[in-house]
């Protein structure tokens, strides 16, 4: 077994059971605005495609990895924005 | 300087920084006095992430992901600036699959890449595409349905969940293929069970979505939202990136919770959800017989009660998006505070199309967020409430979820509209809910039945009130 992995596996754990106790205690109001919030997160992937888009690994590698970049950045972008924009409307009187 | 700032150790500290961050906003989330803060804060960690990867030396050419990037902000940015409130739900669900095809074409452009894997490498990529492929095309039929493209009911077909059982097990198989590389049959190449995972996965989400009826699109959204970064997370391991894995992680983490919150509001189980079908027979008018006697009132009748009620709570449904009453609402909310009436808003949980749907409307349109209350809150005090004007909500409010054993809501907890002094239904004709079940509020000794589109209703009412 390869130690990088297992040290991989160990972080993805622990990630889960901090993201269970974080979001554990959100209000119903808000629950729209985080899972904006949180897709924009997932938008992470963005890094993962901006490597494949710019590394020399072949024309499949580029093509396929602009074509992340492209989905990820809308996620990314849009989910920060939109999820600015709700969040925005939450006034208290 | 320049080597420092592109060495693997810099953008490793810079990738745990931006975690942290994500981790920070998410806890802000959590308030709404923070929440904004919050959003802010996790940006800057995504903003972080990908200047770090830009000016890293992994990096050669820059021309093509310029373009992606050029393009993906301006759809994002203007899908996000233009988007109505109304259709959040849609616009969800399109993010969350978006997420997912980025993370499968991440996946894809590993595979396809010119380095050689190891079984790791591989075992990860077949989770990237598998889970990938199902978020993106459930999201999409997620999204159709939303927006109407789609027919919004449950679209069924003869033994369908054999079939579903039949092509996951088949996907399951090339991704083993996909792994070790075994002899499936005479000249097969592992290229071939990478496209048919892709191609299977996509329909597995078909499959998977296209069954699910409005009701309960609140949870598919959520459930999507966690595979959506479950997706990303699978991604992290592809490529050996920690950020990925924590951030993939938490969304991972947070969509399930909200699944869970989504399941106990309706009291079944996931897999209820999802292979079950709570409205097998198709939905039908009440028979007025069995829920007893409905009575109708007009808008100068409902505003007479109204101006003498000293408590009110709205109990908004899904048909206040469909006649987007919420401006109207307010307004109203606001002439009764004026005279001197307490209003609250009582907001199940699975109201509307997506978790916190009508908490979003109702801060669109200026209600503050402390007036937005959740069943448990109201419950308890529903004795004292004067009248309880419910708008275009059905399930949420059916008083057999606690009394009919034989009820297929039995045990759902509601809000328990019919135990306050008036009821007032606003509705736009008898229909029954998307449970297509029989609501023997409307045919409670205090309830009033308001005919109309709710828009139209509640601008009379308004009207009444400033005449």
């Amino acid at each position: 077994m390869d130690n990088l992995f297992v040290l991989l596996i160990f972080v993805l754990v622990l990630a889960i059971f901090l993201g269970f106790e974080l979001i554990n205690k959100v209000p119903s109001t808000l629950h729209t605005p985080l899972m904006s919030g949180a897709n924009a997160i997932s938008g992470i992937t963005i890094v993962g495609a901006l490597i494949s888009s710019g590394s020399d690994g072949g024309l499949w590698t580029t093509v396929l990895g602009t074509a992340a970049v492209f989905f990820a950045t809308i996620n990314v972008v849009g989910g920060y924005l939109v999820t600015n924009r709700m969040l925005g409307m939450f006034k208290k009187k | 300087m320049m080597d420092l700032l592109q060495s693997e150790i810099f953008a490793n500290l810079a990738y745990i920084i931006a975690s942290m961050l994500f981790i920070f906003g998410l806890k802000q989330l959590g308030s709404p006095e923070t929440a904004q803060r919050g959003n802010l804060i996790s940006s800057s960690g995504m903003l972080l992430a990908v200047l770090v990867t830009l000016i890293s030396n992994q990096i050669i050419s820059y021309e093509w992901l310029i373009i992606g990037l050029v393009l993906g902000i301006l759809v994002g940015a203007s899908a996000a600036s233009f988007v109505k409130m109304t259709s959040m739900p849609e616009l969800v669900a399109l993010f969350n699959g978006f997420g997912g095809i980025a993370s499968l074409l991440v996946g894809s452009a590993e595979y396809l890449g010119t380095g050689s894997l190891g079984l790791i490498s591989l075992t990860a990529i077949f989770l990237t595409l598998i889970i990938g492929g199902i978020t993106f095309s459930g999201s999409l039929v997620a999204y159709g349905k939303l927006s109407e493209i789609l027919p919004g009911r449950q679209i069924t077909f003869k033994g369908q969940r054999i079939v579903l059982v039949a092509i996951f097990i088949a996907a399951l198989l090339f991704g083993a293929q996909l792994i070790f590389n075994f002899q499936i049959a005479e000249g097969w190449n592992p290229l071939f069970s990478f496209l048919l995972l892709i191609a299977f996965s996509l329909v597995i989400g078909l499959l998977i979505t296209l069954p699910i009826g409005g009701a309960d699109m609140p949870v598919i959204i959520a459930l999507l939202n966690s595979y959506s970064g479950l997706a990303a997370s699978a991604a992290g391991f592809v490529i050996n990136n920690n950020v990925l894995i924590v951030a993939g992680a938490l969304v991972g983490a947070s969509g399930l919770i909200l699944t869970n919150i989504m399941c106990k509001a309706m009291n079944r189980s996931l897999a209820n959800v999802v292979f079950g079908s709570i409205a097998s027979s198709s939905p039908g008018a009440v028979n007025p017989e069995e829920v007893g006697e409905i009575k109708p009132i007009n808008v100068s009748d409902a505003y007479l009660i109204l101006e003498a009620a000293n408590s009110v709570l709205v109990v908004p449904g899904y048909g206040m998006a469909v006649s987007q009453a919420q401006h109207a609402v307010r307004e109203l909310g606001e002439l009764l505070e004026e005279n001197g009436c307490e209003v609250n808003y009582a907001i199940h949980p699975v109201a509307g199309r997506m978790p916190g749907h009508m908490n979003v409307l109702l801060a669109e349109a200026n209600v503050s967020y402390d007036q937005l209350q959740e069943p448990e809150d109201v419950n308890p005090i529903m004795d004292t409430v004067d009248v309880c004007i419910v708008i275009g909500a059905n399930d949420v409010v059916n008083p057999d979820a606690k009394e009919n054993e034989g009820s297929p809501i039995y045990g759902m907890p509601i809000i328990e509209a019919d135990r306050s002094k008036t009821v007032f239904i606003l509705k736009r004709s008898m229909a029954s809910g998307f449970a297509g079940i029989d609501n023997p509020l409307f045919g409670k000794e205090n309830s009033r039945m308001l005919f109309g589109d709710a828009k139209e209703s509640i601008s009379g009412l308004v009207a009444e009130f400033k005449s």
